[in-house]
C-alpha cells in the first residue's frame, strides 16, 4: 500500500516507517507539520526543519506544512497537508508513531477516515523498554535534542540511545517516573541514520537554548 | 494455553491490534482468523479474537470460520471486531454506528472488574444489535459489553487494550 508517513524526525515517526517498509509498504511521501507552537499536544517541534536533510538520505518526498499549532487550526492544516499527499502521492493510508497518546492518535484516525485513508500506528502500547531495545539493535542511531523534565540538565543534549542511555533511563524511571521512551514529553529525539538512510547524517554545528529550569533544547545544523 | 486470533487483514495492524494484547496475556498461540484449525481452537483453554482497523471489514464476509463458538464451551472474549463476531454468529443483526476515541460508559453491573463509570477506546464504524441470549453491561444504547447467559463467552465493542487491562487479566482468570 502506499502511505505517506506523518514524519517529526524523531524516533517513533522514523521507526513506525521503517517498520511499515518491512511489512512491504511504500513509503511514498513524508508528511511534517512545522508548528509555531512549541508546547503542541499534537507535533513535536525540536529540529523539525531538519526532516527536509533526512527525506533526502530517505530518498521520499517531503511535505512541509506550517501551521499557528493553536488547538483546532492545526488539525485543519494537518488535514491539509495529508490531503495534498493523497491528491500529489495517491497514499492509500497514513502511517504514525503515536505510543501512548489517545488525543494524537483519536484525531488523526478522524481525519483518516473522513479522507477515505487506512491508518496504521505499529508502536501503539508498544512496551518502552522493548522499544529502546529494538532501536538499538535495528542500527538507529538517535540523539537527544530536547530535555524537559527534572533531572535532566543541558548535558543530556546529544546523548545517543543506545544500551547505556537504557540503563540509565530505567533508574530515572524508577526514581522520578520518566517515561523510557519520553512518551510524556520529557525529551525528544532526532534520528541521525537507520537502515532507511542511504547514509548518516552529520551534526556540522549545534546550538543549546536554556528554556526552562530543567528544559533545555539543542539546534543542529547538519 | 490461551489461542489468541488476529482479525488483521493487513500485517502492520497487527503490531496495533495483537500485539498489545499479546503483552497482556504473555506466552498464547497467536493465529490469523484464516490460519486456525479446530484443534488449535480444541487445544486452547481460553479464546481471545482480536479488533482490526477502522477501515478493515473484510472478516464480515468469512464469518462461518467462527460457526465453532455456537458450540464451544470454554471462555471466548471477542474485542471490537471479535465481539461484532460473536454477536453475527449468534444472529444479532450488524448496525451503523461511528465511534473513535474515548467514551465514557457505565457499568450497571461488574463486567470482567469495570463497573460504574470508566472511560474506554472506541474505534469501529458498526456494531451488533444484542442476540437473544445474552445480556449487556451498559446502560447505553447499543451493547458495549455483553455475555452469554449461560456460557463464559463475552464480547467488548471497545478496546480494553488500551488502558484498561485489567479487564483482560479479569479473563484471563476465569476458572
Amino acid at each position: 500500500m502506499k502511505l505517506g508517513v506523518l514524519f517529526s524526525g524523531g524516533k517513533d515517526s522514523v521507526y513506525a516507517a521503517y517498520l511499515a517498509k518491512k511489512n512491504k509498504h511504500e513509503l511514498s511521501c513524508l508528511i511534517s507539520i512545522h508548528s509555531e507552537n512549541k508546547g503542541s499536544y499534537m507535533f513535536h517541534t525540536p529540529n523539525i526543519s531538519k526532516t527536509k536533510k533526512q527525506s533526502e538520505v530517505m530518498n521520499i518526498p517531503l511535505i512541509i506544512q506550517k501551521t499557528s499549532g493553536e488547538k483546532e487550526i492545526e488539525l485543519k492544516d494537518l488535514e491539509e497537508a495529508i490531503s495534498k499527499a493523497k491528491l500529489k502521492y495517491k497514499i492509500q493510508g497514513v502511517v504514525t508513531g503515536a505510543i501512548q497518546s489517545v488525543y494524537q492518535s483519536t484525531r488523526i484516525q478522524k481525519i483518516c477516515d473522513k479522507l477515505g485513508l487506512e491508518c496504521f500506528n505499529p508502536l501503539w502500547q508498544i512496551d518502552e523498554e522493548e522499544y529502546l531495545k529494538m532501536l538499538i539493535k535495528d542500527k538507529f542511531k538517535t540523539i537527544l535534542v530536547g530535555v524537559f523534565a527534572y533531572p535532566f540538565d543541558e548535558f543530556w543534549l546529544g546523548k545517543e540511545i543506545n544500551s547505556k542511555f537504557l540503563k540509565e533511563i530505567k533508574l530515572f524511571n524508577e526514581k522520578y517516573q520518566i517515561h523510557v521512551a519520553g512518551e510524556g514529553g520529557e525529551f525528544e529525539t532526532f534520528v541521525l541514520d537507520c537502515p532507511l538512510f542511504s547514509n548518516s547524517l552529520k551534526i556540522k554545528n549545534k546550538k543549546i537554548l536554556k528554556e526552562g529550569e530543567n528544559s533545555f533544547r539543542m539546534e543542529v545544523e547538519l | 494455553m490461551i489461542l489468541l486470533i488476529s482479525m488483521c487483514s493487513d500485517k502492520l495492524h497487527e503490531l496495533e491490534f495483537v500485539k498489545p494484547i499479546e503483552n497482556v496475556v504473555g506466552k498464547c498461540l497467536v493465529r490469523h482468523y484464516k490460519n486456525f484449525t479446530l484443534k488449535d481452537i480444541e487445544k486452547a483453554d481460553k479464546v481471545i479474537i482480536s479488533g482490526t482497523s477502522l477501515k478493515d471489514d473484510f472478516f464480515l464476509k468469512e464469518l462461518e470460520r467462527f460457526n465453532w463458538i455456537r458450540d464451544y464451551a470454554k471462555p471466548v472474549l471477542g474485542i471490537c471486531a471479535g465481539m461484532q463476531i460473536i454477536s453475527l454468529i449468534f444472529r444479532g443483526k450488524l448496525r451503523k454506528k461511528k465511534e473513535i476515541g474515548y467514551y465514557r460508559e457505565n457499568f450497571v453491573k461488574e463486567f470482567l472488574s469495570l463497573k460504574d463509570e470508566h472511560e474506554v477506546y472506541h474505534l469501529h464504524n458498526n456494531y451488533v444489535s444484542l442476540p437473544k441470549d445474552f445480556i449487556k453491561f451498559t446502560d447505553s444504547k447499543i451493547p458495549q459489553a455483553i455475555k452469554h447467559n449461560s456460557k463464559n463467552i463475552y464480547g467488548v465493542l471497545f478496546h480494553p487494550e488500551v488502558r484498561n487491562s485489567k479487564l483482560i487479566e479479569e479473563f484471563l482468570n476465569l476458572v
